[in-house]
Protein backbone atom coordinates (compact mmCIF):
# COMPACT_ATOMS: atom_id res chain seq x y z
CA UNK A 1 0.00 0.00 0.00
CA UNK A 2 2.62 2.64 1.15
CA UNK A 3 4.56 1.40 -2.20
CA UNK A 4 1.49 2.41 -3.99
CA UNK A 5 1.10 5.55 -2.52
CA UNK A 6 4.85 5.94 -3.73
CA UNK A 7 4.94 5.19 -6.25
CA UNK A 8 2.19 7.05 -7.62
CA UNK A 9 3.27 10.36 -6.13
CA UNK A 10 6.34 9.80 -8.03
CA UNK A 11 5.05 8.87 -11.12
CA UNK A 12 2.56 12.31 -11.60
CA UNK A 13 5.46 14.69 -9.20
CA UNK A 14 7.77 13.66 -12.27
CA UNK A 15 5.51 15.20 -14.50
CA UNK A 16 6.66 19.14 -15.52
CA UNK A 17 3.49 20.99 -15.14
CA UNK A 18 2.64 23.07 -11.47
CA UNK A 19 -0.27 21.28 -10.19
CA UNK A 20 1.69 17.83 -10.21
CA UNK A 21 3.63 19.28 -7.58
CA UNK A 22 0.56 19.29 -4.70
CA UNK A 23 0.24 16.05 -3.30
CA UNK A 24 -4.16 16.81 -3.50
CA UNK A 25 -3.97 16.97 -6.74
CA UNK A 26 -1.83 13.93 -7.47
CA UNK A 27 -4.48 12.13 -5.06
CA UNK A 28 -7.46 13.64 -7.00
CA UNK A 29 -6.16 12.83 -10.27
CA UNK A 30 -5.93 8.84 -8.95
CA UNK A 31 -9.26 9.50 -7.64
CA UNK A 32 -10.47 10.35 -11.13
CA UNK A 33 -9.25 7.13 -12.56
CA UNK A 34 -10.77 4.98 -10.02
CA UNK A 35 -14.42 7.03 -10.03
CA UNK A 36 -14.73 7.39 -13.85
CA UNK A 37 -14.91 3.82 -14.91
CA UNK A 38 -16.83 2.62 -11.53
CA UNK A 39 -19.45 5.77 -12.38
CA UNK A 40 -19.38 4.79 -16.46
CA UNK A 41 -20.55 1.13 -15.39
CA UNK A 42 -22.69 2.12 -13.40
CA UNK A 43 -23.90 5.34 -15.00
CA UNK A 44 -24.57 2.94 -18.36
CA UNK A 45 -27.30 1.15 -16.67
CA UNK A 46 -28.42 4.26 -15.08
CA UNK A 47 -29.42 5.41 -17.94
CA UNK A 48 -30.50 2.13 -19.87
CA UNK A 49 -32.90 1.01 -16.91
CA UNK A 50 -34.39 4.90 -15.94
CA UNK A 51 -33.02 5.24 -12.82
CA UNK A 52 -31.62 8.68 -13.37
CA UNK A 53 -34.06 10.24 -11.05
CA UNK A 54 -33.79 7.40 -8.62
CA UNK A 55 -30.26 7.92 -8.57
CA UNK A 56 -30.27 11.52 -7.94
CA UNK A 57 -32.57 11.18 -4.87
CA UNK A 58 -30.03 9.12 -3.44
CA UNK A 59 -27.59 11.51 -3.51
CA UNK A 60 -30.17 14.14 -1.91
CA UNK A 61 -30.65 11.40 0.76
CA UNK A 62 -26.84 12.04 1.67
CA UNK A 63 -28.16 15.26 3.39
CA UNK A 64 -29.90 13.27 5.97
CA UNK A 65 -27.65 10.97 6.70
CA UNK A 66 -24.89 13.66 7.41
CA UNK A 67 -27.56 15.59 9.19
CA UNK A 68 -28.06 12.11 11.45
CA UNK A 69 -24.54 11.29 12.08
CA UNK A 70 -23.51 14.87 13.08
CA UNK A 71 -26.56 14.62 15.45
CA UNK A 72 -24.63 11.42 16.79
CA UNK A 73 -21.42 12.80 17.03
CA UNK A 74 -19.99 10.35 15.03
CA UNK A 75 -15.94 11.14 14.23
CA UNK A 76 -16.87 10.31 10.79
CA UNK A 77 -20.36 11.08 9.98
CA UNK A 78 -19.79 9.90 5.96
CA UNK A 79 -20.43 6.22 7.46
CA UNK A 80 -24.13 7.34 8.69
CA UNK A 81 -24.26 8.86 5.17
CA UNK A 82 -23.54 5.27 3.72
CA UNK A 83 -26.03 3.20 6.18
CA UNK A 84 -28.65 6.33 5.66
CA UNK A 85 -28.56 5.80 1.56
CA UNK A 86 -28.20 2.11 1.40
CA UNK A 87 -31.62 1.79 3.96
CA UNK A 88 -32.88 4.63 1.70
CA UNK A 89 -32.01 2.52 -1.85
CA UNK A 90 -33.79 -0.14 -0.23
CA UNK A 91 -37.34 1.53 1.04
CA UNK A 92 -37.45 3.30 -2.44
CA UNK A 93 -37.18 -0.60 -4.46
CA UNK A 94 -39.75 -1.80 -2.04
CA UNK A 95 -42.17 1.11 -2.06
CA UNK A 96 -41.69 1.10 -5.82
CA UNK A 97 -42.24 -2.60 -6.26
CA UNK A 98 -45.61 -2.59 -4.00
CA UNK A 99 -46.81 0.98 -4.67
CA UNK A 100 -48.70 1.80 -7.58
CA UNK A 101 -48.50 6.04 -7.53
CA UNK A 102 -45.76 7.05 -10.23
CA UNK A 103 -42.38 5.97 -9.39
CA UNK A 104 -41.56 9.50 -9.21
CA UNK A 105 -44.14 10.88 -7.19
CA UNK A 106 -42.46 8.06 -4.66
CA UNK A 107 -39.13 9.28 -5.88
CA UNK A 108 -39.80 12.78 -4.94
CA UNK A 109 -41.33 12.19 -1.54
CA UNK A 110 -38.42 10.33 -0.16
CA UNK A 111 -35.90 13.37 -1.71
CA UNK A 112 -38.27 16.03 0.23
CA UNK A 113 -37.95 14.25 3.13
CA UNK A 114 -34.52 13.33 3.69
CA UNK A 115 -33.53 17.13 2.90
CA UNK A 116 -35.89 18.38 4.88
CA UNK A 117 -34.38 16.12 8.01
CA UNK A 118 -31.22 16.97 6.58
CA UNK A 119 -31.50 20.64 6.60
CA UNK A 120 -33.58 20.48 9.96
CA UNK A 121 -30.31 18.17 12.08
CA UNK A 122 -27.73 20.21 10.81
CA UNK A 123 -29.41 23.64 11.94
CA UNK A 124 -30.47 22.12 15.17
CA UNK A 125 -26.68 21.09 15.64
CA UNK A 126 -25.16 24.58 14.78
CA UNK A 127 -23.25 22.60 11.71
CA UNK A 128 -25.14 24.22 8.45
CA UNK A 129 -21.77 25.42 7.42
CA UNK A 130 -20.80 21.96 6.97
CA UNK A 131 -23.75 21.90 4.45
CA UNK A 132 -21.49 24.03 2.04
CA UNK A 133 -18.85 21.57 1.86
CA UNK A 134 -21.08 18.58 1.02
CA UNK A 135 -23.20 20.28 -1.17
CA UNK A 136 -20.50 21.27 -3.67
CA UNK A 137 -17.79 18.94 -2.58
CA UNK A 138 -14.12 19.50 -1.81
CA UNK A 139 -11.21 17.86 -3.94
CA UNK A 140 -8.92 18.54 -0.45
CA UNK A 141 -11.13 15.97 1.68
CA UNK A 142 -9.56 12.91 -0.47
CA UNK A 143 -7.36 10.74 1.82
CA UNK A 144 -5.12 7.56 1.28
CA UNK A 145 -7.87 5.48 2.88
CA UNK A 146 -11.08 7.27 0.70
CA UNK A 147 -8.93 5.82 -2.12
CA UNK A 148 -8.55 2.57 -1.14
CA UNK A 149 -12.11 2.66 -0.63
CA UNK A 150 -12.79 3.56 -3.77
CA UNK A 151 -10.87 1.07 -5.51
CA UNK A 152 -12.74 -1.78 -3.40
CA UNK A 153 -15.94 -0.59 -4.61
CA UNK A 154 -14.45 -0.51 -8.40
CA UNK A 155 -13.18 -3.84 -8.09
CA UNK A 156 -16.57 -5.36 -6.20
CA UNK A 157 -18.71 -3.11 -9.24
CA UNK A 158 -16.48 -4.86 -12.02
CA UNK A 159 -16.90 -8.41 -10.43
CA UNK A 160 -20.54 -7.75 -9.56
CA UNK A 161 -20.88 -6.58 -13.36
CA UNK A 162 -19.35 -9.61 -14.86
CA UNK A 163 -21.75 -12.17 -13.18
CA UNK A 164 -24.85 -10.14 -13.36
CA UNK A 165 -24.25 -7.28 -16.37
CA UNK A 166 -26.94 -9.45 -18.44
CA UNK A 167 -29.55 -9.92 -15.92
CA UNK A 168 -29.59 -6.54 -15.16
CA UNK A 169 -29.64 -4.68 -18.49
CA UNK A 170 -32.44 -8.02 -19.74
CA UNK A 171 -34.79 -6.73 -16.56
CA UNK A 172 -34.52 -3.14 -18.26
CA UNK A 173 -35.90 -4.14 -21.24
CA UNK A 174 -38.66 -6.52 -19.67
CA UNK A 175 -39.00 -8.18 -16.58
CA UNK A 176 -41.08 -10.70 -17.69
CA UNK A 177 -38.29 -11.76 -20.27
CA UNK A 178 -35.88 -11.91 -17.81
CA UNK A 179 -37.71 -13.97 -15.14
CA UNK A 180 -38.12 -16.51 -18.07
CA UNK A 181 -34.26 -16.44 -18.59
CA UNK A 182 -33.70 -17.39 -14.91
CA UNK A 183 -33.10 -13.89 -13.89
CA UNK A 184 -34.42 -13.25 -10.66
CA UNK A 185 -35.48 -9.81 -10.86
CA UNK A 186 -36.04 -8.57 -7.39
CA UNK A 187 -32.28 -9.88 -5.92
CA UNK A 188 -30.87 -8.23 -8.97
CA UNK A 189 -32.84 -4.85 -8.57
CA UNK A 190 -32.18 -4.55 -5.14
CA UNK A 191 -28.69 -5.68 -5.70
CA UNK A 192 -28.12 -2.86 -8.14
CA UNK A 193 -30.12 0.24 -5.92
CA UNK A 194 -27.26 -1.10 -2.96
CA UNK A 195 -24.52 -0.38 -5.58
CA UNK A 196 -25.21 2.53 -7.24
CA UNK A 197 -25.82 3.84 -2.87
CA UNK A 198 -22.18 2.49 -2.34
CA UNK A 199 -20.24 4.41 -5.46
CA UNK A 200 -22.89 7.33 -4.58
CA UNK A 201 -21.76 7.96 -1.23
CA UNK A 202 -18.40 7.08 -1.99
CA UNK A 203 -17.63 10.13 -4.25
CA UNK A 204 -20.42 12.90 -2.71
CA UNK A 205 -17.63 14.34 -0.43
CA UNK A 206 -15.27 15.48 -2.93
CA UNK A 207 -18.31 15.98 -6.26
CA UNK A 208 -20.77 17.88 -3.77
CA UNK A 209 -24.40 16.18 -3.41
CA UNK A 210 -25.63 18.56 -5.81
CA UNK A 211 -23.92 17.72 -8.92
CA UNK A 212 -23.03 13.60 -8.12
CA UNK A 213 -25.83 12.56 -9.69
CA UNK A 214 -24.92 14.64 -13.38
CA UNK A 215 -21.33 13.11 -13.32
CA UNK A 216 -22.62 9.56 -13.26
CA UNK A 217 -25.52 10.19 -15.70
CA UNK A 218 -23.76 12.74 -18.60
CA UNK A 219 -21.32 10.89 -19.46
CA UNK A 220 -23.37 7.48 -19.96
CA UNK A 221 -26.09 10.42 -21.63
CA UNK A 222 -23.73 11.22 -23.96
CA UNK A 223 -22.18 7.68 -24.98
CA UNK A 224 -25.72 6.76 -25.70
CA UNK A 225 -25.76 8.99 -28.65
CA UNK A 226 -22.29 8.41 -29.84
CA UNK A 227 -22.36 4.50 -29.54
CA UNK A 228 -24.34 2.15 -31.98
CA UNK A 229 -24.08 -1.23 -29.66
CA UNK A 230 -23.56 -2.40 -25.93
CA UNK A 231 -19.81 -2.48 -26.11
CA UNK A 232 -19.10 0.94 -27.78
CA UNK A 233 -21.57 2.21 -25.19
CA UNK A 234 -19.30 1.20 -22.21
CA UNK A 235 -16.09 2.46 -23.83
CA UNK A 236 -17.55 5.83 -24.54
CA UNK A 237 -18.92 5.81 -20.88
CA UNK A 238 -15.95 5.41 -19.66
CA UNK A 239 -13.48 7.73 -22.07
CA UNK A 240 -16.27 10.38 -21.24
CA UNK A 241 -15.72 9.98 -17.54
CA UNK A 242 -12.23 10.27 -17.93
CA UNK A 243 -11.70 13.37 -20.42
CA UNK A 244 -14.29 15.33 -17.98
CA UNK A 245 -12.86 14.08 -14.65
CA UNK A 246 -9.56 14.76 -15.61
CA UNK A 247 -10.14 18.10 -17.65
CA UNK A 248 -12.31 19.30 -14.86
CA UNK A 249 -9.99 18.97 -12.46
CA UNK A 250 -6.63 20.15 -14.52
CA UNK A 251 -9.11 23.26 -14.88
CA UNK A 252 -10.59 24.06 -11.54
CA UNK A 253 -6.71 23.76 -10.51
CA UNK A 254 -5.84 26.96 -13.06
CA UNK A 255 -9.19 28.43 -12.67
CA UNK A 256 -9.71 28.33 -8.71
CA UNK A 257 -13.13 26.89 -9.22
CA UNK A 258 -14.54 24.30 -7.64
CA UNK A 259 -13.87 20.44 -9.01
CA UNK A 260 -16.78 18.80 -8.51
CA UNK A 261 -18.36 21.58 -10.62
CA UNK A 262 -15.67 21.95 -13.04
CA UNK A 263 -15.75 18.33 -13.87
CA UNK A 264 -19.68 18.49 -14.60
CA UNK A 265 -19.01 21.63 -16.81
CA UNK A 266 -16.84 19.50 -18.79
CA UNK A 267 -19.19 16.76 -19.21
CA UNK A 268 -21.87 19.37 -19.82
CA UNK A 269 -19.74 20.14 -22.69
CA UNK A 270 -19.09 16.58 -23.95
CA UNK A 271 -23.04 15.89 -23.79
CA UNK A 272 -23.65 18.98 -25.99
CA UNK A 273 -20.93 17.65 -28.32
CA UNK A 274 -22.71 14.40 -28.65
CA UNK A 275 -26.24 16.10 -29.10
CA UNK A 276 -24.87 17.97 -32.22
CA UNK A 277 -22.36 15.84 -33.97
CA UNK A 278 -25.25 12.84 -33.63
CA UNK A 279 -28.40 14.10 -33.35
CA UNK A 280 -30.08 10.55 -33.29
CA UNK A 281 -33.72 11.17 -31.84
CA UNK A 282 -36.39 9.34 -30.13
CA UNK A 283 -38.83 10.89 -33.31
CA UNK A 284 -36.35 9.25 -36.32
CA UNK A 285 -38.55 7.59 -38.36
CA UNK A 286 -38.33 3.97 -38.72
CA UNK A 287 -37.37 1.61 -41.28
CA UNK A 288 -40.74 0.73 -42.98
CA UNK A 289 -41.76 -2.67 -43.93
CA UNK A 290 -41.05 -1.94 -47.49
CA UNK A 291 -37.54 -2.57 -46.64
CA UNK A 292 -37.43 -5.53 -45.76
CA UNK A 293 -35.72 -8.60 -47.92
CA UNK B 1 -20.54 -14.28 -40.32
CA UNK B 2 -17.63 -16.66 -41.51
CA UNK B 3 -16.39 -17.66 -38.27
CA UNK B 4 -18.38 -20.72 -37.73
CA UNK B 5 -15.48 -23.15 -37.57
CA UNK B 6 -15.64 -25.85 -33.96
CA UNK B 7 -18.73 -24.07 -33.15
CA UNK B 8 -21.74 -26.29 -34.58
CA UNK B 9 -22.17 -28.15 -31.57
CA UNK B 10 -23.28 -25.29 -29.72
CA UNK B 11 -26.50 -25.18 -32.28
CA UNK B 12 -29.08 -26.67 -31.19
CA UNK B 13 -31.34 -27.77 -34.46
CA UNK B 14 -34.78 -28.41 -34.24
CA UNK B 15 -36.91 -30.86 -34.38
CA UNK B 16 -40.40 -32.24 -35.57
CA UNK B 17 -42.93 -31.84 -32.61
CA UNK B 18 -43.45 -35.13 -30.93
CA UNK B 19 -46.82 -35.07 -29.95
CA UNK B 20 -46.74 -36.64 -26.60
CA UNK B 21 -45.19 -33.64 -24.55
CA UNK B 22 -47.90 -31.96 -21.97
CA UNK B 23 -48.34 -29.25 -19.69
CA UNK B 24 -50.50 -30.77 -17.31
CA UNK B 25 -52.95 -27.86 -15.69
CA UNK B 26 -55.75 -28.14 -12.88
CA UNK B 27 -57.04 -26.13 -10.96
CA UNK B 28 -55.04 -22.91 -11.21
CA UNK B 29 -55.71 -20.39 -9.46
CA UNK B 30 -54.53 -16.18 -8.75
CA UNK B 31 -55.23 -14.18 -6.33
CA UNK B 32 -53.49 -10.39 -6.64
CA UNK B 33 -54.29 -7.74 -3.81
CA UNK B 34 -57.66 -9.87 -2.59
CA UNK B 35 -59.08 -10.49 -5.64
CA UNK B 36 -59.47 -13.64 -7.61
CA UNK B 37 -58.20 -13.19 -10.90
CA UNK B 38 -58.09 -16.08 -12.25
CA UNK B 39 -59.62 -19.46 -10.74
CA UNK B 40 -60.05 -23.26 -11.52
CA UNK B 41 -58.30 -23.51 -14.48
CA UNK B 42 -58.31 -27.00 -15.91
CA UNK B 43 -56.29 -27.63 -19.44
CA UNK B 44 -53.42 -29.22 -21.00
CA UNK B 45 -51.40 -28.23 -23.85
CA UNK B 46 -49.80 -30.11 -25.95
CA UNK B 47 -46.43 -29.76 -28.62
CA UNK B 48 -47.58 -29.07 -31.88
CA UNK B 49 -50.31 -27.58 -31.56
CA UNK B 50 -51.09 -23.52 -31.30
CA UNK B 51 -53.40 -22.30 -28.81
CA UNK B 52 -55.15 -19.04 -29.08
CA UNK B 53 -56.37 -17.13 -25.27
CA UNK B 54 -58.64 -15.17 -25.76
CA UNK B 55 -60.74 -12.73 -24.07
CA UNK B 56 -61.58 -9.15 -22.94
CA UNK B 57 -59.87 -6.73 -21.34
CA UNK B 58 -58.97 -7.58 -17.61
CA UNK B 59 -59.63 -11.13 -18.51
CA UNK B 60 -56.66 -12.84 -17.16
CA UNK B 61 -54.68 -13.40 -20.12
CA UNK B 62 -51.70 -11.80 -19.35
CA UNK B 63 -51.86 -12.66 -15.63
CA UNK B 64 -51.95 -16.58 -16.79
CA UNK B 65 -48.85 -16.17 -18.83
CA UNK B 66 -47.40 -14.56 -15.94
CA UNK B 67 -48.73 -17.38 -13.85
CA UNK B 68 -46.88 -20.06 -16.05
CA UNK B 69 -43.70 -18.04 -15.98
CA UNK B 70 -43.70 -18.31 -12.34
CA UNK B 71 -43.55 -14.78 -11.84
CA UNK B 72 -46.99 -14.35 -9.80
CA UNK B 73 -47.57 -17.17 -7.15
CA UNK B 74 -50.83 -19.62 -7.83
CA UNK B 75 -52.69 -22.39 -6.53
CA UNK B 76 -53.19 -25.21 -7.89
CA UNK B 77 -50.77 -27.25 -10.31
CA UNK B 78 -49.01 -27.09 -13.04
CA UNK B 79 -46.84 -30.38 -14.49
CA UNK B 80 -45.01 -31.14 -17.78
CA UNK B 81 -44.61 -34.37 -19.11
CA UNK B 82 -41.74 -34.76 -21.49
CA UNK B 83 -42.68 -37.58 -24.06
CA UNK B 84 -40.86 -40.87 -25.06
CA UNK B 85 -37.13 -40.16 -25.18
CA UNK B 86 -37.29 -36.45 -23.34
CA UNK B 87 -34.99 -36.63 -20.37
CA UNK B 88 -36.63 -35.56 -16.82
CA UNK B 89 -36.16 -31.88 -16.71
CA UNK B 90 -38.00 -28.46 -15.80
CA UNK B 91 -40.51 -27.27 -18.27
CA UNK B 92 -38.42 -24.76 -20.77
CA UNK B 93 -40.07 -21.38 -21.61
CA UNK B 94 -39.79 -19.19 -24.89
CA UNK B 95 -41.27 -16.10 -24.00
CA UNK B 96 -42.74 -13.51 -26.68
CA UNK B 97 -43.15 -10.15 -24.36
CA UNK B 98 -45.56 -7.57 -25.86
CA UNK B 99 -42.61 -4.78 -25.78
CA UNK B 100 -39.14 -3.81 -24.76
CA UNK B 101 -38.61 -1.17 -22.80
CA UNK B 102 -36.13 0.96 -24.87
CA UNK B 103 -35.96 4.11 -26.89
CA UNK B 104 -35.15 4.13 -30.68
CA UNK B 105 -32.15 5.78 -29.60
CA UNK B 106 -30.79 3.13 -27.38
CA UNK B 107 -26.99 1.58 -27.98
CA UNK B 108 -28.34 -2.04 -28.45
CA UNK B 109 -28.41 -4.11 -31.50
CA UNK B 110 -30.01 -7.67 -32.32
CA UNK B 111 -26.69 -9.13 -31.39
CA UNK B 112 -26.73 -7.63 -28.12
CA UNK B 113 -30.38 -8.97 -27.07
CA UNK B 114 -28.74 -12.15 -27.62
CA UNK B 115 -25.65 -11.80 -25.90
CA UNK B 116 -28.19 -10.58 -22.75
CA UNK B 117 -29.89 -13.70 -23.18
CA UNK B 118 -28.21 -16.34 -23.72
CA UNK B 119 -24.41 -15.53 -23.36
CA UNK B 120 -22.59 -16.29 -20.08
CA UNK B 121 -19.60 -13.64 -20.52
CA UNK B 122 -20.87 -9.86 -20.07
CA UNK B 123 -23.02 -8.20 -23.46
CA UNK B 124 -20.65 -5.27 -23.07
CA UNK B 125 -17.29 -7.63 -24.14
CA UNK B 126 -18.89 -8.50 -27.32
CA UNK B 127 -20.70 -11.73 -28.67
CA UNK B 128 -18.49 -15.18 -28.51
CA UNK B 129 -18.25 -17.42 -31.23
CA UNK B 130 -20.59 -19.72 -29.73
CA UNK B 131 -23.55 -17.07 -29.13
CA UNK B 132 -23.20 -15.75 -32.61
CA UNK B 133 -23.50 -18.83 -34.26
CA UNK B 134 -26.68 -20.04 -32.49
CA UNK B 135 -28.00 -16.45 -32.56
CA UNK B 136 -27.63 -16.58 -36.70
CA UNK B 137 -29.56 -20.05 -36.32
CA UNK B 138 -32.40 -18.72 -34.68
CA UNK B 139 -32.85 -15.66 -36.87
CA UNK B 140 -32.67 -17.71 -39.96
CA UNK B 141 -35.74 -19.70 -38.88
CA UNK B 142 -37.56 -16.49 -38.67
CA UNK B 143 -36.03 -15.13 -41.86
CA UNK B 144 -34.44 -12.39 -40.02
CA UNK B 145 -30.27 -13.55 -40.59
CA UNK B 146 -29.44 -10.06 -41.99
CA UNK B 147 -31.10 -8.49 -38.61
CA UNK B 148 -27.99 -9.65 -36.57
CA UNK B 149 -26.41 -6.41 -36.50
CA UNK B 150 -28.75 -4.03 -36.79
CA UNK B 151 -30.09 -1.82 -34.27
CA UNK B 152 -32.83 -2.51 -32.05
CA UNK B 153 -33.91 1.25 -32.68
CA UNK B 154 -34.20 0.87 -36.86
CA UNK B 155 -35.78 -2.64 -36.88
CA UNK B 156 -39.43 -2.00 -37.84
CA UNK B 157 -42.26 -3.13 -35.82
CA UNK B 158 -42.53 -6.52 -38.04
CA UNK B 159 -38.95 -7.14 -37.72
CA UNK B 160 -38.45 -6.23 -33.76
CA UNK B 161 -41.59 -9.01 -33.30
CA UNK B 162 -39.21 -11.84 -35.62
CA UNK B 163 -36.28 -11.00 -33.90
CA UNK B 164 -37.94 -11.47 -30.60
CA UNK B 165 -39.39 -14.52 -31.66
CA UNK B 166 -36.05 -15.93 -32.80
CA UNK B 167 -34.78 -15.21 -29.34
CA UNK B 168 -37.21 -16.85 -27.33
CA UNK B 169 -36.35 -20.22 -29.64
CA UNK B 170 -32.95 -20.82 -28.21
CA UNK B 171 -33.11 -22.82 -26.09
CA UNK B 172 -35.27 -24.63 -27.30
CA UNK B 173 -38.56 -24.25 -25.65
CA UNK B 174 -41.15 -27.05 -24.53
CA UNK B 175 -43.74 -23.93 -24.58
CA UNK B 176 -43.58 -20.84 -26.59
CA UNK B 177 -45.63 -18.01 -25.16
CA UNK B 178 -47.02 -15.06 -27.11
CA UNK B 179 -47.89 -12.13 -25.37
CA UNK B 180 -50.25 -10.08 -28.32
CA UNK B 181 -47.80 -9.97 -30.78
CA UNK B 182 -49.71 -7.48 -32.73
CA UNK B 183 -48.64 -4.58 -31.24
CA UNK B 184 -46.69 -2.41 -33.86
CA UNK B 185 -47.92 -4.10 -36.40
CA UNK B 186 -50.36 -3.90 -39.26
CA UNK B 187 -52.79 -6.04 -40.86
CA UNK B 188 -50.81 -7.58 -43.30
CA UNK B 189 -47.69 -7.82 -40.98
CA UNK B 190 -50.11 -9.85 -38.06
CA UNK B 191 -50.84 -12.13 -40.79
CA UNK B 192 -47.25 -12.99 -42.49
CA UNK B 193 -46.02 -12.97 -38.09
CA UNK B 194 -49.29 -15.76 -37.87
CA UNK B 195 -47.86 -17.54 -40.63
CA UNK B 196 -44.44 -17.42 -39.08
CA UNK B 197 -45.40 -19.30 -36.16
CA UNK B 198 -47.98 -22.21 -37.83
CA UNK B 199 -44.13 -22.79 -39.63
CA UNK B 200 -42.41 -22.71 -36.71
CA UNK B 201 -44.97 -25.33 -34.74
CA UNK B 202 -44.30 -27.83 -36.89
CA UNK B 203 -40.49 -27.58 -36.63
CA UNK B 204 -40.04 -27.00 -33.35
CA UNK B 205 -41.02 -29.97 -30.44
CA UNK B 206 -43.09 -27.20 -28.51
CA UNK B 207 -46.58 -26.70 -27.68
CA UNK B 208 -47.62 -22.74 -28.47
CA UNK B 209 -50.05 -20.55 -26.51
CA UNK B 210 -51.10 -16.93 -28.50
CA UNK B 211 -52.54 -14.26 -26.16
CA UNK B 212 -55.01 -12.21 -28.16
CA UNK B 213 -58.13 -9.88 -27.66
CA UNK B 214 -58.91 -10.19 -31.59
CA UNK B 215 -60.46 -13.60 -32.29
CA UNK B 216 -60.92 -13.57 -35.70
CA UNK B 217 -57.08 -12.55 -36.40
CA UNK B 218 -56.16 -15.79 -34.15
CA UNK B 219 -58.66 -18.61 -35.54
CA UNK B 220 -57.25 -18.58 -38.58
CA UNK B 221 -53.80 -20.72 -37.28
CA UNK B 222 -55.08 -21.52 -34.27
CA UNK B 223 -55.88 -25.43 -33.55
CA UNK B 224 -57.89 -24.52 -30.27
CA UNK B 225 -59.29 -21.53 -28.55
CA UNK B 226 -59.22 -20.82 -25.00
CA UNK B 227 -62.36 -18.21 -24.63
CA UNK B 228 -61.17 -16.83 -20.82
CA UNK B 229 -62.85 -14.18 -18.19
CA UNK B 230 -61.70 -14.77 -14.80
CA UNK B 231 -62.80 -18.66 -15.42
CA UNK B 232 -62.27 -20.86 -18.76
CA UNK B 233 -65.86 -20.59 -20.61
CA UNK B 234 -65.30 -22.39 -23.69
CA UNK B 235 -62.28 -24.29 -25.00
CA UNK B 236 -62.29 -26.43 -28.10
CA UNK B 237 -61.84 -25.88 -31.80
CA UNK B 238 -62.05 -22.43 -33.53
CA UNK B 239 -65.10 -23.04 -34.91
CA UNK B 240 -66.94 -24.57 -32.08
CA UNK B 241 -66.06 -21.63 -29.60
CA UNK B 242 -66.85 -18.90 -31.95
CA UNK B 243 -70.43 -20.54 -32.01
CA UNK B 244 -70.41 -21.12 -28.34
CA UNK B 245 -69.45 -17.35 -27.76
CA UNK B 246 -71.86 -16.04 -29.99
CA UNK B 247 -74.67 -18.54 -28.51
CA UNK B 248 -74.37 -16.61 -25.12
Amino acid sequence: MHFLSEFWHGLIGALPWAWAHYSYMRLALLAVFLAAPLFALIGTQVVGLRLVFFSDTLGHAALAGLGIGVVARLVEPWWAMLVWAMVIALLMTWVQRRSRAAADTVLGVFMAFSVALGIMLLSRSGQSNRLVTYLIGDVLGITGHGLAGLAVVLLVAVALAWRWFNALALTGLNASLAGSRGVRVAWVQTGFALLVAVAVTMVIPWIGLLLINAFLVLPAAAARMLARDTRQYLSWAIGLALASGIGGLLSSFYWDTPTGATIVLWASVFYAFAFVTHPRRADQPAVTEATET
Amino acid sequence: MSNSRNTTSAVELPHAPCGACLTHVRNLGVRLGGQTVLEDLNFDLRCGEITALVGPNGAGKTTLLRALLGEVPFSGNCHFYGGPGHPARRLVIGYVPQRLGFDRAAPLTVADLFALTSGRQPAFLGLTNAVRVAAGVSLAEVDAAHLLNRRLGDLSGGELQRVLLALSLSPSPDLLLLDEPQQGLDAAGLVRFYELVARLRGRFDMAVVLVSHDLAAVTRIADRVFFLDRRLLAAGPPAEVLKKIGAS
